[in-house]
Parts: C-alpha cells; structure tokens; sequence
C-alpha cells in the first residue's frame, strides 16, 4: 500500500508548510506588544504579514481537506474527539482574521487596542492549541474499538501535552523574530532582534527536554527509532538546522537564519512523524485501536485520484506562492493601502 | 432538545451565516473584473478610482467569509463523525480538491488583489483580481459538486470493509457530476452574480438618491445593472425551472414538499403563497391551475408525484420547507420585475438616475437578494431531509456520538455571541467605509509609473 505512506508523507508535507509559514505570522503576532510601542510601529508589524498571512492560513485549510480525504477516520476521530479544542481553535482562527482586518478600520484608540489585544491572543492562542493537540497526539488519546474519543478539554491539559504547547510559543515568535528583521528598520528592527539569544536559548532548552521525555517515556516511538534507525537523521538534521541559525544571527545573515529555523520546524515535525508512522492516532488505551495510515485511509481508488490531484496542483502553488513572497520582499512601507 | 437537533441547528446557523459572504465577494469579484478590463482598455483613472473603493469592500467581505469558511470545513469533523467516516472517500475529496485548486489560488493572490492597487499596473491588478476571482468560482464549483453529491449521489457504491457502511468510489467523474449538478452550479452562480452587483446597486442608488459621487455611481449603475438584470432574468426563465425540473426527475420526494403536493396527480397547480399541513395533508393558498405540471413534466396534464407515495418517515418538513421555497421563487419574481423595471427606465427617456422611488428599491435589493439565496439555501438543505445523503444516509445518527449535547450547547452559544458581534461590526464598518465613498483617483501617471508585466514588476522591485 504505497499510496497510504505517499500520503502520510505528503501531509506531513502539508502540515509542516503550514507550520513554516503560518508560525512566524503567529510569531509576528505573538511579538507585537512587547516589539511595537505605538501605532504606525503597530502598524508595521501588522502589515509585514498583511499581504501573505492569508496565503500561509489556507495551508490549514488544505490540511483539513486532505485529513478528510485521505485518512477520513483520523479527521473524524480526531475533530469529534477534540471538541471543545477544536471549538476553541476556530474561535481563535475566526478572531485572529477579523482583528487583522477590522484594526485598520477605525482610527478610534480603544477600537485599534481593543484588536491589538486580540491579535496577540489569537496568536497565542491558535499555537498553544495546535501544540498542545500535537502532544497529545504523540502521548496518545482514549480511542475506543470504534474510533471514538472519550476525553474532555481538561484532559488534553496534561503536563506534556502543555510543554508541546510551550515549545511551539518559542519556536513561532523565534521563526517570527527572523522574518520581522527581514521587514523592518532602524530601532524598531533592532527591538525584533533583541529578543532573539533568549528565545532561541528558551526553544532549545525546551525542545532538549521535550526529546528526552518523549523518548523516555514512549517506548512506542523509541522502538521505531530503533527500528528504523535511518530516520535519526531528521532529529539530527533539525539539531544542525538550530545551531546553523544560531551561527547565522551571530553574524547578522538574518535571512539565512530565517530559513534554518523555518527548515527546524519542518524536521520537528518530521521527526514526530517518522516517530509515529504508520501509527496516525496512538490509542492510549489499548494499541489495537490505535488508527494507522492503512486502518485510517480512504480507499485505494480516492488516494490514486487525490494524488493525481496533488501532482497537478501542488508545483502552481509552489510557483505562485514563491512569486508572491518576492513580489512582497523587502522592507515594509505603510501607504493609503495598509492595514 | 435531541443531540442531533443541535448539532443540525449548530451547522445551520454557521452555515448560513458563512453563507451571506461568498456569494457577494463571487459577483462583487465579477464587478471588480469589469471594472479592471475597462481600466486596460480605457486608461481612464476613475476606473481605478471604483476598483480602490470596491476592492477594500471585497477585503472585507472575503475576511469573513475565510473565517467562517474554516468553520465549516471543520464541522463535519467535528459534529458529523459517522457521516465523515461515511462519506470520506467520496466527499472528502471534493474538498481536498477546493483546497488545492481554489483556496490555494485565492489565498495566493488575494494580497497582490487587495494591496495591487498602489503597486501594480491596471494590467497586473487586473490579472491579480481574475486569479482571485478564478479561485473563488473554482471553490463554488467544487463545494456545489460536494453538496449536489448528497442531493443525488453517483459514481459510489456502499460496502462494509470492516468499518461499517462507506461509500466508495466507483468513478470520479461521476461524484463530480452528478445529474444534478451542472444546473444546480448554474442557478448558484447566476445567484451569486445577482447578490454581488445588487450590492453594487444598492451603493450606487443610494450615493445617487443622496447627490454624492454621482458620475460614479452612474458608472458604477451602467456597470451592475446589465449584470443584474441579464442574470436575473435568465435565473428566472432557465436556471431556476432547470433547477426545479432537476428535483422532479430525482428527488421528487423533495419536490412534492417543496410545493406541499400530498396526492399523485395530473394538472398539479403552482402556489404563489399558502400554507401546508401536514396533519390533514391539505395545501391552502393562491395557486395558478397547472403549471406545477407544466413546469415539471412540460405538459398541462403532467403527473406529479405526491408525498403519499413516500413513507412518512421520508418526508421532509413539509410546510417549512414549502414556505422557504416560495419566499425564493416570488423574490424572483420581484428580481425580474426590477430588471424589466430598471432597464425600462433606463432606455425609456432615460430616467433611471432620477427615479427616485426606483432608487429606493435598489438601494433595498441587496437585502432581498441575500434572503433569496438564504433561502434557496434552506430549500435545498431542509427539501433534503431527513437524509444527509439523499436515500443513501440519514442526518439522524449521522452526527459524532462522542460530543455530548452540552457541549454543542455550548458552542452553539459562542457562535451565536461571535458571529452576532461580528455580523454588527461587520455592517458597521461597510457602513464607514460607504459613507467615506470612493477616495480621489490617482493621476494618469502615477498609474503609468507602476509595473506593468511580469518583467517590470521583478526589475522595478529589484531596484528598490
């Protein structure tokens, strides 16, 4: 079944261009108070990511429709089991576009701080939550025999799962600090950069002890590491990817930087993945019930189509996306037009 | 209340809240490419100066329609498991397939749309505002192809592979059209037209009964109105009876419901209003002899299949939907009258601009367009009850048996709180920004300094 591993290669695919490009518009909001101290810096900050953040989300829009097309039990079991959760991210998701567009609107203070607050919180929000469902992924979930998840939101809230949450907050507004020195100037790029030692330092003491609990505690994915000793090189790989943007802000190559900690992301999560696969959804309370890429998927005929599908249309989104981004590049400038 | 009654009202409601944005960014979209054409064309500024003014509308109106999209793209996760599970393979594609082909394009595009007016040439902006345009028809056929799927099913076929019941598929093309889909695509799209220049319409009649902008908001009425007036009457004379003949051939249950016809029978009247009980199984009110019949089977003397050849657990909520029904089909009406109307008045001693009795109603017909494919909407989703998946899967039990009623209770109350303040807002700021009106044009060579073509966008950028 060569299709299945194809498409749980490209939805890891799918989720980590999410992570990439989505995470520093997180960060870039995550950042906003503590970087931006009045309103056209406000305002600068918002429009760095005013022309893409909208491209960057609909990868999450992809991810959902390609959970409900290839792996169909996973998307099921997972979105009805995580309710509440889930409930929460669209709130968050629903906030965050609308402060983005609503900010600009009005000239009213209490109005523009009002969605300034919101931002930062939907922000945070939207990484906590993706980071504490991804650890609770990895740890395992309550799946009974039918594909059923019995667990409330407090549940998901346990202590590794939160660490996860934690992780993903240091590395968002880390990857989101590299893209505003890409955008900014002068003193207020200089404030983007200030931050950048004790975030990095933070993601790799937490990321450090976020690997060794994993691996201590889920025999599980020590036994496929072990197993499949290859896929050591993406935790390795996304070692050297830190220590090379580190190298690289050290030197002030700020664009280099931003692509090693945009490649870390990407290795994270495809060490998680090479760590589950083929299991999707672990059950934690029983293995046999844990949904895997065969157990989980669409059947052969809809894989064949979707990935026909994917081969036609992934290489334009490639192409248009990058156009866009260099159309975008260089500093931003604020004109009757911005946000 | 039952658990699924909630989870139906929970979808409902966001649905149909979604539902108010993508059909006016569709016309909007149409309108905004017209206007982009004549700029190329014509190299007149005040084009642009229309394109400004409306492209930070269609910003709006598309943020809100991608934050309550995401809505739904979850929800049948979230609260329909057993029909995700069910309908997977099938259905689920259809979306990947918007993902990768619609919302992508969209996505991609929308910042050079939104932002391109003060950085790109008319002929650039023209071609970032048809991409995003391009994007957003291809996310309405792919979710038409979806949702004309559950109302008549092809191309599948139902096996247990040790999951319970699944559709599989047996032949894409076939799930893409189903036989009811190219004149359900046709009847969305000439409706969606219709909602986004009646948006454009209200706009212009109101600067024009106000004595602001007018030289635009004539233009703006030269443009919509053609649109509007050639699409309504279309919708009124071919999609709209294509649509209902659709229904006839193969879901006749839903419409039986849809005109409360209870007995089979031959020269089965239309009704222009009246009231359904199905208790006595008796339809009251205002009918035309026959022309149900007629416009079914083409014949005066058709048969028309009554709800008495469906077992009452098939039925669907008959007076509810007949009365949902009605209210689309007699706005119709309304919609051709105002276009007969409108281009009389137009070509007859050229009287539109200064009728001002006529403006009042333009300036009334977004509202009316938008209760009209509400409830086209409604139709077409309560006409398919009690099946999710007509004749093949039924809506009750169709939701996730892990989400307890509380917690549905619970959402649906933050759906109501959010999208109450977010709809306020929303006609808020639409409001501001209509009162503001179109900002001064930018000089002819201010436009004539922009990159032009691809070569000069990347050389000019380079520079800088």
């Amino acid at each position: 079944m060569w299709l299945n591993t194809i498409w749980f290669v490209l939805y890891v695919v799918i989720i980590a261009g999410y992570a990439v490009l989505d995470g520093f518009d997180l960060g870039v909001g995550m950042l906003s108070p503590f970087i931006a101290r009045n309103d056209r810096e406000k305002r600068l900050l918002l429009n760095s990511i005013g022309p893409i953040w909208d491209g960057n989300e609909v990868w999450l829009v992809l991810a959902g429709g390609a959970l409900f097309a290839a792996f169909p039990f996973v998307y099921a079991s997972l979105f009805s089991g995580f309710y509440m959760a889930m409930m929460l991210v669209l709130l968050v998701l629903i906030l965050r576009a609308v402060a983005i567009e609503f900010r600009s609107k009005s000239e009213n203070p209490t109005w523009r701080n009002t969605w300034d607050w919101f931002f930062f919180g939907s922000s945070l929000g939207i990484t906590l939550l993706f980071g504490v469902a991804l650890g609770n992924v990895v740890r395992g979930i309550p799946l009974d025999s039918s594909g059923n998840i019995h667990a409330n939101l407090f549940d998901l809230l346990n202590p590794y799962s939160l660490l996860v949450g934690i992780t993903a907050v240091a590395m968002f507004c880390l990857h989101g600090a590299f893209f505003l020195t890409q955008k900014l100037e002068g003193d207020l790029a200089a404030r983007a950069k200030a931050p950048i030692p004790l975030l990095m330092g933070g993601f790799f003491v937490l990321a450090t002890i976020l690997v060794a609990w994993t691996l201590t505690a889920d025999t599980y994915i020590q036994d496929n590491f072990i197993d499949r000793p290859w896929t050591v090189v993406f935790p390795l790989l996304a070692l050297a990817s830190v220590m090379l943007a580190w190298k690289l802000n050290t030197r002030a190559a700020y664009l280099g930087a931003l692509v090693a900690s945009g490649a870390t992301i990407a290795l994270l999560i495809a060490t998680v993945a090479a760590g589950l696969y083929p299991v999707m959804l672990p059950s934690s309370t029983d293995a046999a019930n844990s949904l895997t890429v065969h157990n989980a998927s669409a059947a052969p005929e809809t894989l064949k189509v979707m990935f026909v599908m994917a081969i036609i249309g992934l290489p334009f989104i490639f192409l248009y996306t990058a156009g866009v981004y260099y159309f975008f590049r260089g500093k931003v400038t604020l004109d009757e037009e911005s946000y | 209340m039952t658990a699924e009654t909630l989870h139906r009202i929970q979808f409902a409601l966001t649905a149909s809240f979604h539902f108010i944005f993508p059909p006016m960014s569709l016309g909007l979209g149409l309108v905004l490419v017209i206007f982009g054409v004549k700029s190329v064309r014509t190299n007149d500024p005040k084009w642009r100066q229309l394109s400004l003014f409306w492209t930070k509308i269609y910003g709006l109106i598309f943020a809100l329609g991608i934050a309550t999209g995401i809505v739904q793209e979850f929800e049948f996760g979230t609260n329909w498991a057993v029909y995700s599970r069910f309908v997977g393979n099938v259905f689920g594609s259809l979306l990947a397939a918007e993902g990768i082909f619609a919302f992508m394009l969209e996505g991609g595009f929308l910042g050079l749309m939104l932002f391109g007016g003060t950085k790109l040439g008319n002929r650039m902006w023209l071609f970032a505002t048809t991409m995003v345009v391009a994007g957003a028809t291809f996310s309405a056929t792919w979710i038409v192809m979806a949702n004309s799927w559950m109302q008549t099913p092809a191309g599948y076929e139902v096996k247990d592979v040790g999951h319970g019941d699944q559709a599989f598929m047996t032949s894409f093309v076939d799930i893409m059209f189903t036989p009811s889909f190219i004149n359900r695509f046709l009847h969305v799209m000439a409706a969606s037209w219709m909602v986004g220049t009646s948006l454009v319409l209200s706009v212009a009649a109101f600067y024009l009964l106000r004595k602001r902008h007018v030289e635009l908001a004539k233009t703006m009425m030269r443009v919509a109105l053609p649109v509007f007036a050639v699409t309504a009457i279309v919708q009124a004379l071919v999609f709209g009876p294509n649509q209902a003949v659709t229904v006839t051939d193969h879901q006749p249950a839903k419409l039986a419901a849809m005109e409360g016809v209870y007995q089979t029978d031959t020269c089965v009247p239309m009704y222009l209003l009246g009231w359904s009980d199905t208790a006595t199984e008796e339809t009251v009110g205002i009918s035309v002899p026959c022309l149900l019949s007629f416009l079914a089977t083409g014949s005066f003397d058709g048969q028309v299949e009554g709800l008495e050849q469906f077992p009452r657990s098939d039925w669907a909520p008959v007076n509810l939907v007949f009365q949902v029904y009605h209210l689309m089909i007699n706005l119709g009406a309304i919609f051709l009258a105002i276009s007969v109307l409108g281009v009389g008045l137009w070509f007859w001693k050229r009287k539109l601009f200064h009728t001002r009795w006529f403006l009042w109603i333009l300036v009334s017909s977004i509202v009316l367009t938008q209760l009209a494919t509400l409830s086209g909407w409604w139709t077409a989703e309560l006409g398919r009850q009690p099946w999710v998946v007509w004749e093949v899967l039924r809506t009750s039990g169709a939701q996730s048996p892990n989400v307890s009623t509380i917690q549905v209770a619970i959402s649906i109350a933050m759906f109501v709180v959010l999208y109450a303040v977010l709809f306020v807002f929303f006609l808020w700021l639409m409001h501001r920004r209509i009162s503001e009106g179109p900002q001064d044009p930018p000089s002819e060579d201010e436009i004539e300094s922009l990159p032009d073509s691809f070569g000069e966008i990347f050389r000019k950028r380079a520079r800088t």
